[in-house]
């Protein structure tokens, strides 16, 4: 039992980080950014790109995956999501708009870097075997790097002044309009940082599941997901989105492997009952 | 004025060059051109698949328009290829099989899952086509179905090959089995689990499954690594998802075999698993460098080329449209009469152009398993992969 907690935590950990970024977006923008998951898929690409092919150290690859991200997504922003914001009161418009990105993403994917799955040679060897549980040394490092930037984002988020301006424009848009924040630079910069954040995880998994150019749909859809349980816009609320889909997965597979692939089924399920009761989520915001 | 005029200057020499092109043009034509369709899966994570199909057929046409086409009767052909992805959907796929038919084709690869090979089948029969699935259901190729031929070997036939050389040589005893929870997947599974306990084999887990999109397999295998089986079985397990199962049983502890009954990529492999894959045994394509010959050779230096990286399940893939393409020109009657077709497939013989053997043969198998011959004789190559390259453990043929 103590290695299905272990999965479970691991799990989380990494779901954690890829909710992060799409409740960001979310929370500022109002935007339902369907193309999360292929922004993920795409930091995971420039990671493989820079250290599995031109063998440039990791760290590098992982600084070019944010960058890289980064830069897509304060220009999605600004040339795609911004123009229509403006001009359309409707939320379709935005939706609509994301899920054609998702597809624009996809098919250039498909294009640039091929159908095969991808994989990296390992970042650390060796496994920590302690006769009860098992866990690869990378996947340690991995769960602790994610940890590490979900505490450093938290940090950014509360203590900096971009953290401030994000959270006013997340709780009152006009409010903090009127207190003079710059609403189309702090839009812009925290659709850069979500769409950053979403190519720092694929960058930092790619290591340990490799990627390749169809799992970009699935992410999006479990990242919602997450979004869901821990409750839509709140940053803490992905975290413990991530959390609870990590162990129930986890959890859900070691109990339920005997009756078939039930283990969504039951997720699912009992995530309806759940919304039911708290439509909100766990710490679903009142607002917005 | 001037501009009236200089524009009729334009138009009547515009006219003579045309009329001059048109006139000289059937001295430079090029061959009338037959389409052989594809309707597969070429996106989404089971997109290597279908791709690879496209990628065989396109290269194998270039090939052969390159030197000047394909003489069949009396007449040469280009070929074009026309490719539909369904995305792994059943309901596209009909699509794509209407879209096939509505230009006029009779011939078509794919598609190459269950679901979909199997929602084609009415409108193939409606509209006399002959189609190449890369499915296994045997309802397909057995009669009254007489439209599909099997592009490959299946897992009920090559399963228990691989059982038995593993029960005989490698002294595998227990057997586990995981399956993505998919038809394919699931109905591959089953037909494993019913070979391993003819061969007296003990199956000490048939009921694992995770969904298709997975991306960390520990929690998928972490049960059955506790159940130490002598084999692991991964049931029609996607090329992408393999490398990922094989790291994490590993990494977990496994020590025992690991196989799957569909065809994987070296590179994939090495790239996803490393060290780790060494020993995972698959049915490979149908060609390996012992046995492939020169004509081989080229086609993977010319795919290589043009796409700029082989895939080696195109081992297989490739021999689709040379059967076609063969069968065609055994009976021309069969370009607009697929009955003419179903005719020569008995009796149908020719040489192997992708085999170093000069006796190998295309030719048209299926008997034993659909009581008619609609399966394509390919090589059935069990591979073992190991740093980086599949090695042969055995081959075997299919009746």
């Amino acid at each position: 039992m103590e290695q299905v907690l272990v999965n479970g935590l691991y799990l989380g950990a990494q779901y954690a980080l890829i909710a992060l970024g799409l409740t960001l977006i979310f929370a500022l923008m109002n935007v339902l950014n369907f193309a999360h998951g292929q922004m993920y898929v795409l930091g995971g690409f420039v990671t493989y790109t820079v250290y599995g092919q031109w063998h440039l150290p990791f760290p590098v690859a992982l600084v070019a995956s944010a960058v890289s991200l980064a830069l897509i997504g304060a220009l999605l922003e600004k040339f795609l999501f911004r123009p229509v914001i403006r001009r359309s009161k409707r939320d379709e418009s935005t939706m609509l708009l994301a899920a054609a990105v998702a597809f624009l993403f996809d098919a250039i994917i498909l294009l640039v870097f091929g159908e095969k799955g991808r994989g990296v040679p390992k970042i650390l060897n060796g496994v920590l075997n302690t006769g009860t549980i098992v866990i690869p040394y990378d996947r340690i490092l991995v769960a602790a790097l994610a940890v590490v930037f979900i505490a450093g984002f938290m940090a950014f988020m509360q203590f900096s002044k971009p953290g401030r301006a994000m959270r006013a424009l997340a709780q009152d848009r006009t409010a903090a309009q009127l207190m003079g924040v710059n609403v189309n630079r702090y839009s812009n910069f925290g659709f850069a940082l979500g769409a950053l954040l979403a190519g720092l995880v694929g960058g930092l998994l790619v290591a340990i599941v490799g990627v390749n150019s169809g799992i970009g749909g699935a992410i999006s859809t479990k990242a919602f997901l997450m979004v869901m349980i821990g409750g839509a816009g709140v940053v803490g609320g992905a975290i413990a989105g991530g959390l609870v889909l990590g162990m129930l997965e986890a959890v859900g597979l070691t109990v339920l492997h005997a009756y078939g692939d039930i283990t969504y089924l039951v997720i699912f399920a009992s995530l309806m009952i759940f919304l039911a009761i708290r439509p909100n989520g766990l710490m679903g915001k009142p607002w917005g | 004025m001037a501009n009236r005029r200089s524009a009729l200057t334009f138009l009547g020499a515009a006219s003579a060059i045309a009329l001059t092109a048109a006139l000289a043009l059937p001295a430079f034509a090029a061959n009338p051109v037959l389409k052989i369709g594809f309707v597969g899966v070429t996106s989404g994570p089971a997109a290597a698949w279908g791709t690879s199909n496209v990628r065989s057929m396109e290269t194998l046409a270039d090939m052969w328009n390159a030197a000047g086409g394909v003489t069949i009767g009396d007449v040469t052909y280009d070929l074009d290829i026309v490719t539909f992805d369904d995305q792994k959907d059943p309901k596209l796929a009909i699509q794509g099989m209407e879209k096939m038919a509505q230009e006029g084709i009779h011939y078509v690869v794919g598609p190459n899952v269950d679901d979909g090979a199997a929602a084609v089948r009415p409108v193939a029969e409606k509209n006399n086509i002959i189609y190449f699935p890369y499915a296994f259901p045997k309802e397909l190729y057995t009669a009254p179905a007489s439209n599909a031929v099997l592009g490959m070997i299946a897992n009920y036939q090559s399963g228990p090959a691989i059982y038995k050389y593993l029960q005989d040589n490698k002294g595998v005893k227990t057997v586990a089995f995981l399956a993505a929870n998919e038809s394919d997947p699931l109905s591959q599974r089953d037909g494993g689990v019913a070979a391993a306990k003819a061969l007296g084999l003990e199956v000490v887990a048939d009921q694992d499954t995770y969904a298709n999109d997975t991306t960390d397999f520990s929690p998928v295998v972490t049960p059955i690594v506790g159940l130490k089986p002598d084999l692991l079985v991964l049931s029609g397990v996607a090329p992408a998802n393999a490398p990922l199962i094989i790291r994490a049983a590993r990494e977990l502890g496994y020590t025992g075999l690991i196989s799957t009954e569909t065809a994987q990529d070296a590179a994939v492999l090495k790239e996803g698993a490393g060290d780790l894959a060494n020993g995972f045994i698959s049915v490979g394509g149908a060609s390996t460098p012992e046995i492939r010959s020169d004509e081989m050779v080229k086609f993977i230096e010319t795919y290589t080329a043009k796409f700029g990286e082989y895939n080696d399940e195109s081992n297989t893939k490739v021999y689709a449209l040379q059967y076609i393409i063969d069968t065609l020109k055994a009976n021309p009657a069969a370009l607009e009469n697929v009955d003419e077709f179903k005719k020569t497939i008995d009796g149908f013989s020719a040489p192997n152009p992708y085999l170093k053997d000069p006796e190998a043969k295309l030719s048209y198998v299926g008997s034993t398993s659909f009581g008619q011959k609609r399966q394509l004789a390919v090589p059935m190559v069990v591979n073992e992969y190991q740093n980086g390259e599949f090695v042969t453990l055995f081959v075997g043929q299919v009746d």
